[in-house]
C-alpha cells in the first residue's frame, strides 16, 4: 500500500474517473471517442481491483491478475471494434452513431 | 513524498480524463487518452506491481492508442472539429453522471475498509508468472489459456471483417 494514501482517496479518485468516462459515453456522437470513453471506465475498474488487492487483501494476487485479463481483453475489444468502425467506414462514409442505422445484411 | 506523488497522479488523471470526454479535436483527445494511461502505469509502479505498470505501458499506451490514432487518421479529416452535442444532452449527461458520483461517493464514505497487515506476496515476474502456470490454489491457468484462445480468435475475426470484400 500506499504510504499515507488511505484506500478511500484512490476509490474517490476512480470513482470520479468512471462517472468521467460514463458521461462520454452519454454525450459522445462519434463510435471512436466513444470507444475512449470505454477505454477509460475500463482503466477506472483496473485500478479499482488493484487497490482492493494491495489494502484489504495483500497476501494474494487475485486482483492483479484480474487487472491483467482485463487489459488482454480489452485490448482484443478494442481490435474488434476499429476493425467493425473502419468497415462501417467503408461502407456509409460515416461514423457517426446517428448515421448507422440500418443492418445492411 | 509519495503522497505529493500520488496527489499529482491524481490530479493528472482526472485533468486529462475531462479533457479527453470533452476537447472538440479527435486526434487530442487520443493524446489525452495516453496520458491518462501513463498515469494510471505511475499508480501501479506506486503499488509496487511493476509488471502491471509495464503491460499497462506496453498494452494500452503502446498498443491500443496507436491503434486508436491510426483508425483516427484513416476515417477522419484532422483538421475538422467535431460535431457540436446540444446542450440538453450536455446537461442530461452532467446530472446522471453527477448523480452517480455522489451516490457512489457517499456510500463509499459510510464503508469502513478492513485494511489487512499481512505481509504482501511478492510481485516479481518470477512469481507472477508461475502463478499464472500453476493449477494448484491460486493458479491461474484456466483463464491463461481461455485468453489466449480468445485472442486467437479476435485476432482472425479482426482480419476477416477490415478484409476488403471483392465485388
Amino acid at each position: 500500500m500506499i504510504e499515507g494514501i488511505s484506500i478511500h482517496h484512490i476509490l474517490t479518485v476512480t470513482t470520479i474517473m468512471f462517472f468521467i468516462g460514463a458521461y462520454g459515453f452519454l454525450t459522445r456522437k462519434n463510435l471512436i471517442t466513444m470507444l475512449m470513453s470505454i477505454e477509460l471506465v475500463l482503466n477506472a475498474v483496473n485500478i479499482n481491483f488493484v487497490a482492493f488487492n494491495k489494502y484489504l487483501y495483500p497476501e494474494n494476487m487475485q486482483g492483479h491478475f484480474f487487472s491483467m485479463f482485463i487489459i488482454g481483453i480489452a485490448a482484443a475489444e478494442a481490435a474488434v471494434a476499429i476493425a467493425i468502425i473502419i468497415n462501417i467506414y467503408r461502407n456509409i462514409h460515416s461514423i457517426d452513431v446517428e448515421d448507422i442505422e440500418q443492418m445492411k445484411y | 513524498m509519495e503522497t505529493i506523488i500520488f496527489y499529482i497522479l491524481s490530479l493528472v488523471i482526472l485533468v486529462f480524463s475531462v479533457l479527453t470526454v470533452t476537447t472538440k479535436k479527435i486526434l487530442r483527445a487520443a493524446v489525452y487518452l495516453l496520458f491518462v494511461l501513463g498515469a494510471t502505469a505511475g499508480i501501479y509502479f506506486m503499488f509496487n506491481y511493476n509488471f502491471l505498470a509495464a503491460v499497462q505501458l506496453t498494452v494500452y499506451a503502446g498498443g491500443i492508442v496507436v491503434l486508436i490514432i491510426f483508425s483516427i487518421l484513416l476515417t477522419h479529416q484532422i483538421n475538422t472539429d467535431l460535431d457540436k452535442i446540444n446542450i440538453k444532452k450536455i446537461a442530461l449527461g452532467i446530472i446522471s453522471s453527477g448523480l452517480g458520483i455522489f451516490l457512489v461517493l457517499s456510500t463509499l464514505n459510510n464503508h469502513h475498509f478492513e485494511a489487512s497487515n499481512k505481509q504482501a506476496t511478492d510481485s516479481t515476474i518470477h512469481g507472477i508468472g508461475r502463478a499464472l502456470l500453476s493449477y494448484s490454489d491460486n493458479g491461474y491457468i484456466l483463464p491463461f489459456e481461455v485468453i489466449s484462445v480468445l485472442l486467437l480468435a479476435t485476432m482472425i475475426g479482426a482480419i476477416i471483417i477490415a478484409k476488403k470484400v471483392e465485388e
